[in-house]
């Protein structure tokens, strides 16, 4: 079928086009975000450091010759040794700081995971029900997110963490708990523009039931901004949870994640600084570029920015 | 205007009594108790204990007992730290961190809708770039990391300023604590700033200041700076929350003898009443905002009712 030369090809390729009545097609509206998404140098450049810090948390620790939590008695608060295997430096306890250090990134990426799931998850299914049902439905449940953002919440996140133990599990769901305020504020609005479409008003006459509607026709309307702000809860709740970390109220010895290391290595950073830089610059890479990847994708899914 | 604010203090009365409900219940359903200590205590000795803090009363009786006394302002005794009520340690604490916390705010706020506005109008050009890059790290970096590194730097290697302690609030003590509160505020105010004011100077009315000839600083201060103030404004009282929950860490960092500084150890050992005092002082503080804030708003935006 396909000609001998380039040109046939293309031309071959234009008639059959225009037999099967296919015209050149304008882009659609994702390959417009992608092309933008692209162009963000800064969100690329985000995109591949996560990756990397992503296969570097996961994969590394098989290429070390140390675990996380093997002591190494000959080695204790040294500086980095490459004879020994300490390609970052050893910490009191004579554990291995690199290992430690990927298995804390691990930890913050997981919590991060499953704590941005359970938000969404609650965020959107408030928000969708509160936007859809509206009046006074509406009316009560965004009083109480109302209620829920002018409270001092990580008192009560802090109360639930210590009161139920240092339960990885109940780190996880508190911590999306924490984070689906705005969530539900965003799908809501969105919910309640998209609910006045023909769609919607097609799928009412023809009898579905309030929750078919939400479920089958709102929810998946609303992908663009829930990945958007999905997007921007990671380093948030990552943040939160170094900050828990920190405070001792995090994951339990011998695991640890960043904000832990971060809290062990700060105050004696002045006699063993590999143990602050190391999580320090880990962490900060981490939250800076998934910012900026949540950023690139708003700016790109966003039309009113434009 | 005066229905209004009643109105708004009114509706805020429920909002506080369920959230003291729901943290005396969430800490009393919880295992453990403010007298398990590493020796178990003689069981007389026990039952008096819980005697005197009401402990064997039903839950509900002690609930009630405790609201009601809430009311007089009493927030009850401190079951760790035998020698102090809740209200004398709160009372102690306050102070500092109100200091704290407020000039943070201040400044902090100040700082933010500065950088935002100058970020916008020199949008895409040097400044810009500039601020929005000290603002991503300002945001970015964890307070209690940002805190070590400043310790460090200013505190030990270059010994500019004091690097703990409080010493009866003189300015050099304040400044690292204080620092370490502002950046991640002004950090988002400045980028809401930022973005409400790039959106503003978009819009026609600016266009057609611009037009009829108006110079820069009178569109800003006649026609953009206003209507751009309105998300940033909304944002003060989320904002408050997260600078007085930042002022926990910054405390226990810095020694600073504030409020939150027996938070955790508070929680740990199940002493309820500090707890649940420390909660409900933040709360009233954060309460407090929220109510000035939506004033200011109803002030600003001309589209809000005083209905």
């Amino acid at each position: 079928m396909a000609g001998i030369t380039g040109k046939d090809a293309v031309l071959t390729e234009y008639a059959h086009r225009l037999e099967t009545l296919d015209a050149p097609k304008g882009r659609s509206l994702t390959q417009d975000a992608v092309r933008r998404l692209v162009r963000n140098k800064a969100a690329v450049l985000s995109v591949f450091v996560v990756g990397f810090i992503i296969i570097f948390a996961f994969a590394g620790p098989y290429f070390l010759p140390w675990t996380y939590d093997k002591i190494d008695w000959s080695g204790i608060r040294k500086p980095p040794n490459f004879e020994a295997g300490h390609y970052a430096g050893t910490d009191q306890n004579g554990r291995d700081m690199l290992a430690r250090i990927m298995q804390g990134t691990q930890m913050s990426l997981i919590v991060a995971g499953v704590a941005t799931l359970v938000s969404v998850i609650i965020g959107v299914i408030y928000g969708a029900v509160a936007g859809y049902f509206g009046g006074r439905v509406d009316a009560v449940m965004m009083r109480f997110v109302d209620i829920m953002y002018a409270l001092p919440y990580i008192l009560f996140v802090i109360i639930l963490v210590v009161i139920f133990g240092r339960n990885p599990v109940l780190l996880f769901v508190g911590i999306g708990f924490l984070e689906w305020l705005t969530m539900a504020r965003i799908v809501r609005g969105q919910t309640m523009s998209i609910k006045q479409r023909e769609f919607v008003e097609a799928a009412k006459a023809g009898g579905a039931k309030p929750w078919t509607i939400i479920f089958r026709h709102i929810v998946p309307n609303l992908t663009g901004p829930v990945v958007i702000y999905a997007t921007l809860t990671v380093p948030e709740i990552i943040l939160t949870e170094s900050f828990l970390s920190y405070l001792g109220l995090g994951v339990q010895e011998p695991q640890t994640s960043l904000g832990t290391l971060i809290s062990f290595g700060a105050p004696v950073a002045e006699t063993l600084p590999w143990m602050l830089i190391g999580p320090a610059v880990v962490l900060v890479s981490l939250l800076l570029c998934l910012t900026y990847i949540g950023d690139g994708l708003r700016d790109a899914l966003d039309p009113k920015d434009r | 205007m005066f229905g209004y604010v009643t109105r708004r203090v009114l509706s805020a009365i429920p909002v506080a009594l369920i959230a003291v409900t729901a943290c005396f219940f969430i800490l009393r359903l919880a295992p453990g108790g403010p007298f398990d200590g590493e020796r178990a205590l003689p069981p007389t000795t026990l039952a008096n204990l819980r005697a005197h803090y009401n402990l064997d009363l039903p839950l509900i009786q002690q609930y009630f007992i405790y609201v009601s006394r809430l009311l007089q302002g009493d927030f009850g005794p401190s079951m760790v730290y035998n020698d102090f009520t809740v209200a004398q340690m709160l009372w102690i604490g306050l102070p500092f961190t109100l200091t704290l916390g407020l000039s943070a705010f201040v400044i902090g706020t100040l700082v933010g809708l500065v950088a935002g506005a100058l970020s916008a109008v020199n949008q895409n050009k040097w400044p810009d770039y500039l601020l929005v890059m000290i603002v991503v790290i300002g945001l970015v970096v964890p307070n209690f990391l940002m805190a070590a590194i400043l310790q460090l730097v200013f505190g030990v290697y270059l010994n500019w300023v004091p690097a703990g302690g409080w010493q009866s609030g003189s300015i050099p003590h304040l400044v690292l604590p204080i620092t370490v509160l502002v950046l991640p505020h002004a950090g988002r105010t400045a980028r809401l700033m930022r973005g409400s004011m790039i959106e503003v100077l978009s819009t026609n009315y600016v266009r057609t200041a611009k037009s009829k000839g108006l110079g820069q600083r009178l569109i800003l201060a006649r026609h953009a700076i206003k209507p751009a103030l309105l998300p940033v404004v909304s944002y003060l009282g989320p904002g408050l929350s997260y600078l007085l929950t930042g002022s926990l860490v910054v405390e226990q960092i810095f020694a600073l003898p504030g409020i939150g500084r027996y938070f955790i150890s508070a929680a740990l050992n199940r002493d309820y009443g500090l707890v649940l005092g420390t909660t409900i002082l933040y709360m009233f503080v954060i309460l407090a905002v929220n109510l000035l804030v939506d004033i200011l708003y109803a002030w600003l935006d001309p589209k809000v009712r005083y209905s």
